[in-house]
């Protein structure tokens, strides 16, 4: 879906070929002949992966095949060139009025050069019909931005982004965007870290003369100096107090922080999915979105909050730690070290496998909510069915998944911890032992060593906290990269750079030789349509026809592959997204309801309105009786997707939404097709009032509901077939005539035998949109 | 359903178009050949459609047909199945998606991008589909049969 739609203009130069072709094609042409076009084939014959090249000169057409071979085509005014695709495989095949002459293949990576190579050849053959020379190359231009691209480029540099960035290993640091607001509460933080870091270090610095000024004197016969003892002990109490009081309050204020930054950061993650189009939701599972969302965004904020603090106490207090320590006695202080290194080598052992593993074991979680999210909204089949054991299977088996990934983590992380203890461990005892040493050649005095030993508790017991961090940090590494992802995919239906804000809608949508691909599959096909200000236009033809699919394009819901759709004349993607979805109306095949009131859902295209619109939309979309009949009337609360009503009042009340806006362009995909003929019929009689002055596109089945449309358009396999008012196409006794005719003799059935064959318009019309997503 | 012994002939036309013509001696031009489970079986279940997608013969089994018709349809396939099985993962240019991959293919080595790892897609069997950005379906047959460095690059997509 990633081809451009491009719209010719101007004119460009020819660009040039590469090598080696371009060498294997001298023999093959004349020396004043110039080449107007060439397209890389990736595939050969066989379909294997290979490449050879097409090239187009004013007189021939010709393959060079990867070892230099060259058939050539002369060109002949007979010859046609067509484009297909099917599968991800374009094919070209060049044929006269008789016989096909060559087929070539490509990858679908090829379609748009090997698209505008079609159009070269079109007009080259033009030009040699008319005998005339062949203009210069149109250039072409970027459907989003208008600019002209590069003769041999598809994508356009100006509004294109990279697609294959690699990503940063500083994932982590990336979160400073959402830090940088509250720099200032940061920088406190980080003063109060260093303030309360530096007291907790005072106590054993006072070991140092409580023992070599009291103990030992007293040991050595000397008596006890109390003002000392007072003083050497209320500096160790006091000392304790700052680092209360200054701990406490940085834990507060970091802890807000951090706790802001979350919300921020899935705010922000939140909104940027909204903005999505609905490829990008209809590739993704829910539930993973929603892990990403709400789990790996808590991860990141935990680690904020609580571990990226004692990492910067940590780190903090081992370098303050350090400098005391090498201040005291520098011999000392360097044996201190020794294991340092060696958990050094540990943690860069040990951090990409649990990296690799928390981003897994993320994963997995994802899976394991998308089993939640698909079956809990489809638990109605699932009973229906008799497959609770089976969806039970399913998520033990996706927990499954998930022990066997944290079991394997679990044994890299539990080895590791223990490792460093004992790294300390060892380390503590060469200090004592190299001290021992010291004291008895009178280096130190036993003050010293006892101080030095108090920090080194202190110091290896942060090494060891510091190296736990390490898998916190690559925890919320993982997060932070599975979140980005989401806050890095560019819209497919991206905002215009240079907007054109529309004023006063007329109305008018113009569809220009669409062509619209779900994946690689081609579902919309040279769909021209000019809708008129105000006019009505019904939409009919077989499930599955595309019309919900044209439709969707409309709303920009998704961008076309191919050509444009313009409203007023204004390329709709040149609009901003949510300016233009104003405009429109739209009633879906599956109504929706969100979790709330009856009012609230019909208001939620306009939450400002008054009741008395709200109501006077119900009563438009005959939903008002109904609605009284509840309960609660307007406030009556309906659940998830509307449970607890009908799929007639569902449709009801989509209707009475989209009324409610009073948009210019009002677009019913189906919109009646859940309720009796006799409801349908009023409904109809409100909708007419209200369709007036409003450009309408209404698809339906039943084709008795468009009688008042001013125009019909049947569609079938993705392009328009007929077009005309409902005399007009029964006279031509075609598409449309068959269609008709079917369900005139189904009436007929009904009228006939009406107990035994229940009005069934609808039973063919599961669209796509209802079914679920099995992704 | 279709009786074994063929009621329709096959024949191809100077476009590379394939001809049907049923039992009543009726012709459909530009007839397609589909696999109805081109994954789980590909031998079995073959349709032959009309130009505006309608069914005009099935075939239970490939076996089934005759010499020249296998031919023709062995043929059709071949132009219009494409589904790489791939064999070996070489590289990955990240871990993280948009990634591009190159890997060797029963049909020769090629490189690709896969765009999130929501394109690949485990199928019964240990089998794995991935689709790339344009939409061509990678197949992997087994994945306990590929190679460990494939393995372990293909692992940190799962
Ligand atoms: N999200 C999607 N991904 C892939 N293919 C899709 C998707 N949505 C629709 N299609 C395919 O596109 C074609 C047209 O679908 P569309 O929903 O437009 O049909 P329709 O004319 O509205 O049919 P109905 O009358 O049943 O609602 C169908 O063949 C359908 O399978
Ligand atoms: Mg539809």
């Amino acid at each position: 879906m990633l081809t451009n739609t491009m719209a010719t203009a101007d004119t460009a130069s020819t660009p040039l070929l590469p090598e080696p072709w371009h060498t294997h094609l001298q023999s093959a042409l004349a020396p004043d002949e110039s080449i107007e076009a060439w397209l890389t084939l990736d595939l050969d014959d066989t379909l294997r992966f290979s490449d050879s090249v097409l090239v187009l000169t004013g007189r021939q057409l010709i393959a060079c095949a990867t070892d230099g071979q060259i058939a050539a085509w002369p060109l002949d005014a007979a010859f046609e060139l067509h484009a297909h695709d099917h599968a991800g495989v374009g094919s070209l095949t060049l044929q006269n009025e008789t016989a096909r002459q060559a087929i070539w293949r490509f990858t679908l990576t090829q379609n748009p050069a090997a698209l505008r190579f079609c159009r070269r050849f079109d007009q080259i053959l033009d030009a040699l019909r008319e005998g005339r020379e062949a203009g210069p190359v149109p250039a072409v231009l970027c459907a989003q931005c208008h600019a002209p691209l590069p003769p041999d480029e598809d994508d356009c540099p100006a509004c294109s982004g990279s697609i294959d960035q690699p990503p940063s290993t500083w994932t982590l640091f990336r979160l400073w965007r959402f830090a940088k607001p509250y720099k200032g509460q940061l920088l406190i933080g980080f003063l109060l870290t260093l303030a309360a870091t530096g007291a907790t270090l005072v106590p054993p610095y006072l070991t140092m003369p409580l023992m070599d000024n009291v103990l030992i004197p007293y040991q050595n016969g000397q008596q006890i100096d109390t003002s000392l003892v007072v003083l050497y002990l209320g500096g160790l109490l006091a000392s304790a107090v700052v680092a209360w009081g200054l701990g406490w309050m940085r834990t507060y204020i970091l802890a807000l922080f951090s706790e802001r930054i979350g919300a921020d950061l899935r705010t922000t993650t939140y909104d940027h999915l909204l903005r999505q189009s609905l490829e990008y939701f209809g590739n993704k599972r829910t539930g993973d979105l929603m892990a990403r969302i709400s789990s790996e965004t808590d991860r990141i904020c935990v680690f904020l909050s609580l571990h990226a603090l004692d990492f910067a106490t940590d780190v903090l207090m081992i370098i303050m730690t350090a400098i005391i320590l090498a201040s005291i006695n520098p011999w000392l202080a360097l044996v201190t070290l020794v294991p340092l290194p060696f958990i050094a080598w540990l943690i860069h052992l040990v951090r990409d496998r649990l990296r690799t593993g928390f981003d897994k074991t993320g994963r997995v979680w994802g899976e394991i909510t998308s089993v939640l999210a698909d079956t809990i909204p489809g638990i109605r089949v699932v009973k229906a069915f008799a497959q609770e054991k089976r969806e039970s299977e399913r998520f033990r088996e996706a927990n499954r998944v998930n022990l066997e990934a944290n079991d394997k983590l679990n044994r890299v992380w539990s080895v590791f911890s223990p490792t460093v203890a004992l790294l300390t461990e060892v380390g503590l005892l060469v200090v004592w032992a190299f001290g021992i040493w010291q004291v008895a050649n009178n280096d130190i005095t036993v003050g010293v060593l006892t101080a030095f030993l108090a920090y080194i508790g202190r110091f290896y017991g942060r090494l060891d906290s510091m190296s736990r961090i390490v898998s916190v940090t690559q925890k919320a590494a993982a997060g932070a990269k599975r979140v980005f992802d989401i806050l890095d995919h560019a819209s497919s239906v991206p905002e215009p750079t240079n907007p054109i804000h529309l004023k006063g809608v007329k109305g008018q949508i113009t569809l220009a030789n669409v062509g619209f691909r779900y994946g690689n599959r081609a579902v919309l096909r040279d769909v021209d349509l000019v809708i008129q200000p105000g006019e009505m236009v019904g939409l009919v033809g077989h499930s599955g026809s595309g019309k919900s699919t044209l439709v969707n394009l409309m709303c920009r819901f998704y961008d076309v592959s191919e050509g444009a759709i313009r409203i007023d004349g204004v390329d709709v993607r040149s609009v901003p997204v949510g300016e233009y979805r104003k405009h429109i109306g739209l009633v879906l095949q599956e109504p929706f309801l969100f979790f709330g009131t009856i009012a609230e859902n019909i208001a939620y295209g306009k939450p400002e309105a008054t009741r008395d619109e709200i109501v006077a939309a119900a009563r438009a979309a005959h939903a008002h009786e109904f609605i009284l009949r509840l309960p609660q009337g307007y406030d009556s609360l309906v659940g998830e997707r509307g449970q607890g009503l009908s799929g007639g009042e569902r449709q009801r009340i989509s209707i009475a939404r989209a009324l409610l806006i009073d948009p210019k362009i009002l677009i019913l995909d189906e919109a009646t097709s859940s309720v009796d003929t006799e409801t349908e019929k009023e409904i109809q009689k409100a909708l007419d009032n209200l369709v007036r002055g409003r450009t309408t596109i209404a698809i339906a089945h039943r084709l008795s509901t468009l009688r008042k449309a001013n125009r019909l358009v049947v569609m079938d396999r993705g392009r328009i077939v007929e077009e005309g008012d409902h005399d007009t196409l029964i006279e031509r006794g075609g598409f449309y005539w068959r269609l008709y005719e079917a369900q005139q003799r189904q009436v007929e059935g009904e009228a006939l035998t009406p107990s035994l064959t229940p009005s069934m318009p609808n039973a063919h019309t599961a669209g796509v949109d209802a079914e679920p997503t099995l992704k | 359903m279709t009786t074994q012994a063929m009621d329709f002939t096959l024949s191809r036309d100077a476009f590379g178009h394939l001809s049907l013509t049923d039992a009543a001696g009726e012709r459909h031009d530009h007839v397609q050949v589909v696999r109805a489970f081109p994954i789980a079986a590909p031998d079995e279940g073959i349709s032959l459609l009309s130009a505006d997608g309608h069914e005009l013969a099935w075939i239970t089994h490939l076996d089934q047909t005759d010499p020249a018709t296998r031919q023709l349809i062995d043929e059709t396939l071949a132009a219009r199945d494409f589904m790489p099985v791939l064999q070996r993962l070489k590289s990955v240019s990240s871990y993280a998606t948009p990634s591009t991959w190159a890997v060797d293919t029963d049909r020769g080595p090629t490189r690709f991008v896969l765009r999130g790892e929501e394109n690949i897609r485990r199928l019964p069997g240990e089998m794995l589909m991935i689709a790339d950005e344009h939409g061509i379906q990678y197949l992997i047959k087994s994945l306990p049969a590929l190679d460990a460095h494939s393995r372990k690059l293909l692992d940190r997509f799962l």
